[in-house]
């Protein structure tokens, strides 16, 4: 916990991204306006334009064309951003495949919006839960500070020799995006010498041509490359590991690797949950330990690579956890209810149930986690929708 | 944990207020964080913006249910939207009106001021839409002495985007003349 002393300004959460990007030295930025990221592009395009950063500016026609861009300047050796929201973020899905096969750590703000129909601009992470399996990294951000630093740290990440691997880094629409909260902004000196500057082995060089991304028939290096992405995502675990230890002594943050562990040393039950949502969950704990209630919270920082082992030591010999999604996988259970289960699978006996709350916006309450908390402590271990109404 | 709402119509200001609220409180070394409502904001149309105000750091990121103070910028909106939903005994409720804290509502401490009439005088927008957002600063520090009315003006200056002199000023001029419906 910090002093308030420590925070130098109160910004809002796309205000906050923006800033990261500054600090990050970020020499291309590319985007497509959608609601409610706009302001974050807003602000870095006055800062392109003010002469405040030292970079390139790209508008395009779509967020396809916004991602090729940002792909193709990444590709000539230069660090890369870009923003999207919702269907935004659907429509680059191609090239999101495509960035992350050819190796390119890109780092991008997703600011989580609901998917229609209906039409809801309000918040939910179905969008970015839907880029699963495109190869990026995923982190989920709980406070406008922690969408600064990841900014920062994402990069480090991604660019790290072990890893390779493009990075989204999340925010909840309006209840971080448009949320104005104490932030540190850090020193740019200081981030200097955290992040050095960027440089790709094999970019795009008219001395030095080069194929990229040839045509492989079967039994060429396909299946290679792709076991090869695989093991950089194992890699990215031990990297983030160490890349947050390294900013907690630069900066004094300390975001502990893949997963954040909040009460949880005595605790009989953990709720887990990810973004905005795990800060109100916090707040729901830490009434309920008022209580006697033996309950912490798991904060899932990173969905990709997903954190299999901390999941596990995190809720070893625990009587019961609730896996809360603010995300839709129709057909199954919720993404996180998923992969947690998959995690503990043969090796623990803790029960797990699932719940989805807050689809497209729906505030999610005090009541609502209590709710939740109700149902683990009974070793529940089913799946629910939580406060739905009735449909007129 | 001190918890405000504010109720006005679209392009009177209210997410802004809520920010310099946020920001007066920050100036005074408390943990703040403040957020609209966000919806299909248009010209005119009811919005609601939150400021929460505490000595730690802030996790409840939900909306606010049960406000310690209610800011209502336009009396228009207490016909279209509740709003003294959820409000406690001994909540605040502060209210742009030329009317007496009697004649609005003799249940919770009720204080009111006649920003508009201090912003037209002080020719911040005009008549038909007079900036009254920053007068309502003062009106709420004078109201529930959460900020002093130094870091109200202070804050107003920073966050106007123009006219910080007058719009300091408005918020100096509704904190010495909010009246308060409850003994002080």
């Amino acid at each position: 916990m910090q002093a308030i002393q420590k925070y130098n300004a109160i910004l809002t959460g796309n205000e906050s991204v923006a800033v990261g990007v500054k600090l990050a030295r970020v020499g291309f930025v590319s985007a497509y306006p959608i609601t409610p990221q706009t302001t974050i592009v807003e602000k870095l395009a006055e800062m392109v334009a003010n002469n405040e950063i030292d970079a390139r500016y790209v508008e395009v026609e779509s967020e396809h064309s916004a991602m090729a861009a940002t792909f193709a300047s990444e590709l000539a050796g230069v660090r890369s951003y870009t923003a999207t929201s919702s269907h935004g973020l659907l429509y680059m899905h191609e090239m999101l495949h495509w960035t992350a096969g050819m190796r390119l750590p890109v780092v991008m703000s997703i600011v989580n919006r609901a998917i229609g129909p209906p039409w809801n601009i309000w918040s939910e992470q179905t969008d970015s839960m839907n880029q699963r399996e495109t190869g990026w990294m995923q982190v989920y951000c709980e406070s406008n500070q922690e969408a600064l630093d990841s900014i920062i740290m994402g990069y480090k990440i991604a660019e790290n020799r072990d890893v390779m691997l493009p990075l989204m880094s999340m925010e909840d629409a309006f209840t971080l995006s448009h949320t104005t909260e104490p932030v540190s902004i850090p020193d740019q000196a200081e981030v200097d010498d955290f992040l050095p500057r960027f440089d790709l082995d094999f970019k795009i060089d008219p001395e030095r041509p080069m194929g990229y991304g040839s045509y492989v028939p079967p039994e060429g290096p396909f299946m290679e490359l792709k076991h090869d992405m695989m093991e950089s995502m194992r890699n990215a675990r031990k990297t983030i590991r160490k890349v947050t230890e390294e900013f907690s002594e630069a900066f004094g943050r300390n975001y502990s690797g893949l997963i954040e562990r909040y009460r949880m040393d005595d605790a009989e039950y953990a709720l887990i949950a990810s973004g905005a949502l795990a800060s109100t969950g916090k707040y729901v704990v830490s009434r309920l330990r008022e209580r006697g209630k033996k309950v912490g919270l798991i904060r899932l920082r990173f969905f990709r690579p997903f954190p299999d082992e901390e999941i596990l030591s995190a809720t070893k010999g625990l009587r019961g956890v609730g896996v809360i999604d603010r995300s839709v996988t129709f057909g199954s259970s919720g993404a996180t209810a998923i992969e947690v289960r998959a995690a503990l699978y043969g090796k623990s006996e803790t029960p797990v149930a699932g719940f989805v709350a807050g689809l497209g916006g729906r505030d999610v309450r005090i009541e609502d986690f209590e709710e939740i908390y109700s149902h683990v402590e009974s070793g529940d271990t089913g799946n629910y929708y939580i406060n739905l109404k009735g449909v007129n | 944990m001190f918890e405000i709402r504010f109720h006005g119509r679209g392009g009177q200001g209210a997410v802004t207020a809520s920010k310099i609220l946020a920001l007066a409180a920050f100036m005074e070394g408390r943990y703040v964080i403040s957020f609209p409502f966000f919806g299909t904001e248009r010209r005119g149309a009811p919005v609601t913006a939150f400021t929460r105000i505490d000595d730690g750091p802030i996790l409840l990121k939900t909306q606010i249910y049960n406000p310690d103070a209610v800011v209502v910028l336009d009396t228009y909106v207490m016909t279209s939207a509740n709003v003294k939903s959820g409000m406690k005994n001994g909540s605040y409720l502060i209210v742009n009106t030329e009317k007496e804290p009697g004649e609005i509502d003799a249940d919770h401490r009720t204080a009111t001021v006649d920003a508009t009439r201090i912003a037209t005088e002080l020719g911040l927008g005009d008549r038909t839409n007079p900036i009254i957002n920053t007068a309502m600063i003062g009106a709420f520090a004078r109201a529930s002495g959460i900020i002093s009315r130094e870091s109200a003006i202070e804050a107003v200056k920073s966050l106007s985007p123009r006219n910080k002199e007058k719009n300091a000023e408005a918020a100096g001029f509704a904190f010495n003349e909010t009246r308060l419906g409850w003994g002080n």
